[in-house]
């Protein structure tokens, strides 16, 4: 079977239905289909040329956000529905707490103390749910065929993580406006509130990236929703979100250290409430967290490709 | 077991200037891959010419997919075993993939996306500078005759039309090698002409390598310059359609005008469906007992 001649390569659609008219093809598909359009290749005959490393990273981030944004711009239903949950924390929990002020806040109202944590919230919600989308996108093919482009895990994790804080900053802004309605004083520092996307980026990053990770160990969609269920609530009751870590029995003080949350709603009571918070080193753990975070994403990403 | 590839036509070389001419497009040699216990890929040898449209047949569980995956870089497999145009998938992944258009096999545009932007993310990712984005992409959806629905969601498209949306979000960046799973599967016939007829033109327009998977032996027998049988991992049988035709007819003494390459695959790959519930069944006995099955359909 080595040496028999082969037919010559078929340039055209006409010239592959002459060649192949064996007796395989009696249903004659070839002559089902339309007339050739004539197409005219000019650019789809040259490769792109390859960008630099740090470039391409950001390159892919701006893919992933702009897909995000694309998304939500054909389908505004998921920014309204998740707007639901904060504004019935800030509405039943924040204006009952506030009339019984059983919660220490330091001399401030207990609606404008819950705020920045419900931001914190509704941001790790939408973090959390990166890991169920990409296994989603896995099931689906998406996710495998961007495996398939010059686009190195590490990058593609980022540009999802950077997707998912871009994300959370929109969802942030209409909690900030529900707040803003329902009477808290936060701040219209231009300054403080690009502190408060940065915060809420690398929060999200941070998260989805967990979220992520989880996805490459478990693999399967019904397994991380388990998981999902079973991690926010501990990440958001085992935080500073709802009362101050002083509160806390001294076990759930230790959690609390350890809750990139707490560091998160730190910065954002700092920022948009202009309370004392330790800014530095909100700053300082969410970047490390969210670094480790893209870290162990990427390397287990692999596992989702198998 | 490979036969050697005919010299390209004009156009072929044309195009595919920049790569050695001498390495073929593919080179699998002694590939396996296994899930656990399951020996998906057993020993895979092959090689696609430079600008033809290979086929890859076999039944359901050949280990096509597994193949196709360990090619596109998804599955890792050591170094020496893959090359992609002389590059080793496993030491030079990223300059591989740039040369690689993919189109899994089960229907995978976002359908949270107009068709436009599906495309528009592999320009992305692909590097396509933005001068020339909105243009290529543009291209790209003409040649798969979707400009007209390129401004719906992907998920109000029929299988067709994904098919042909896939291959877009594929050709856009211009890849050497199209790499194609079952790309016609579960498509009605004027859909699965269509696809083809857009493969075809692309291939014509650019010489392109391309890689293809199906069922249907008529579009095997029809569009593939050459065809590998798969079967358990391994490679049965290497040729073009006509030749394995004609190969068959000798062996059995039929008239090789009423031998198909659906005979051809039954040959291959019907003998040893049979022969897994009777796994102590000699080799050789299996061999005279599936020709004369085969010869006693043709007659
Ligand atoms: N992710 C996986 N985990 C475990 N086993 C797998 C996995 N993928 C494939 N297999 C097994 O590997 C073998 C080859 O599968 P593969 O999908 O490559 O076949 P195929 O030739 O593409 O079949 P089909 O024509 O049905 O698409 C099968 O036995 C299958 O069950
Ligand atoms: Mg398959």
């Amino acid at each position: 079977m080595s040496a028999a001649p082969v037919p010559p390569l078929p340039v055209s659609a006409e010239a592959a239905a002459a060649t192949g008219a064996g007796p395989g093809n009696a249903t004659g598909t070839a002559t089902l289909a339309a007339a050739p359009r004539p197409v005219e290749l000019r650019l789809l005959l040259k490769p792109p040329p390859p960008r630099s490393s740090w470039r391409l990273v950001l390159a892919r981030a701006g893919a992933m956000c702009t897909v995000e944004l694309q998304k939500l711009r054909h389908d505004r239903t998921e920014l309204y529905t998740r707007a639901v949950q904060p504004a019935l924390w800030l509405l039943i929990f924040g204006e009952t707490f506030t009339r019984i002020r059983a919660i220490p806040t330091g001399g401030i109202p207990y609606l404008d103390y819950l705020a920045p944590g419900i931001i914190a919230q509704s941001a790790m919600f939408i973090a959390i749910f990166y890991g169920i989308m990409i296994i989603w996108e896995r099931d689906s093919g998406v996710l495998t065929k961007l495996l398939v482009t010059p686009t190195p895990r590490a990058a593609l994790v980022t540009g999802k993580a950077f997707a998912a804080g871009v994300k959370s900053v929109i969802q942030a802004l209409v909690v900030v406006v529900i707040a803003a309605l329902l009477g808290v004083s936060l701040t219209w520092n231009p300054l403080r509130l690009f502190g408060v996307a940065v915060v809420v980026v690398l929060g999200s990053a941070f998260f989805s990236c967990l979220s992520m990770s989880i996805a490459g160990i478990v693999l399967t969609r019904d397994r991380l929703m388990g998981i999902g269920q079973a991690i926010t609530m501990p990440l958001f009751f085992g935080s500073n979100a709802l009362y101050p870590v002083d509160v806390m029995p001294g076990w759930l003080q230790a959690v609390s250290k350890a809750n990139p949350l707490s560091y998160e709603v730190d910065a954002l009571r700092g920022l948009l409430l202009g309370i004392h918070a330790h800014l530095g080193l909100d700053f300082g753990v969410l970047a490390v967290a969210a670094t480790l975070g893209v870290t162990a994403a990427s390397l287990l990403l692999g596992r989702l490709a198998k | 077991m490979t036969t050697a590839p005919a010299a390209g036509d004009a156009r072929t070389e044309a195009a595919t200037a920049g790569e050695p001419a001498d390495e073929p497009a593919l080179r699998c040699t002694d590939l396996s891959y296994s899930f656990g216990a399951t020996k998906a890929v057993d020993g895979l040898d092959l090689e696609v010419a430079q600008g033809e449209v290979f086929g890859l047949l076999g039944p359901n569980g050949a280990g096509k997919t597994t193949a196709i995956r360990a090619i596109t870089t998804l599955l890792p497999v050591p170094a020496g075993k893959i090359t992609v145009f002389g590059l080793d998938c496993a030491r030079k992944r990223m300059q591989v993939r740039r040369l690689l258009g993919y189109v899994p096999q089960q229907l995978s545009a976002d359908s949270g996306l107009t068709g436009r932007e599906n495309v528009e993310l592999f320009a992305r990712v692909f590097d396509v500078p933005r001068s020339e984005r909105r243009a290529r992409v543009d291209e790209a959806l003409t040649a798969v005759d979707l400009t007209d629905a390129a401004g719906r969601l992907a998920g109000t498209y029929s299988g067709g039309m994904v098919r042909r949306l896939e291959l877009a979000q594929a050709l856009v960046s211009a890849p050497r090698l199209l790499i194609l799973d079952e790309p016609t599967i579960g498509l009605d016939p004027l859909a699965r002409a269509g696809v083809w007829d857009c493969i075809a033109q692309v291939r014509a327009g650019t010489g392109m390598t391309v890689l293809v998977t199906t069922h249907y032996m008529d579009e095997a027998d029809e569009h593939c310059r050459r065809v590998a049988l798969m079967h358990r991992g391994r490679i049965r049988a290497v040729g073009a359609p006509s030749e394995l035709r004609a190969e068959l007819a000798a062996q059995l003494g039929a008239d090789p005008e009423r031998v198909s390459l659906e005979d051809v695959f039954r040959h291959h790959a019907g003998a040893g469906l049979a022969g897994a519930d009777r796994p102590d069944e000699g080799g050789d006995f299996r061999d005279v007992r599936r020709t004369r099955s085969t010869a006693a359909r043709l007659r």
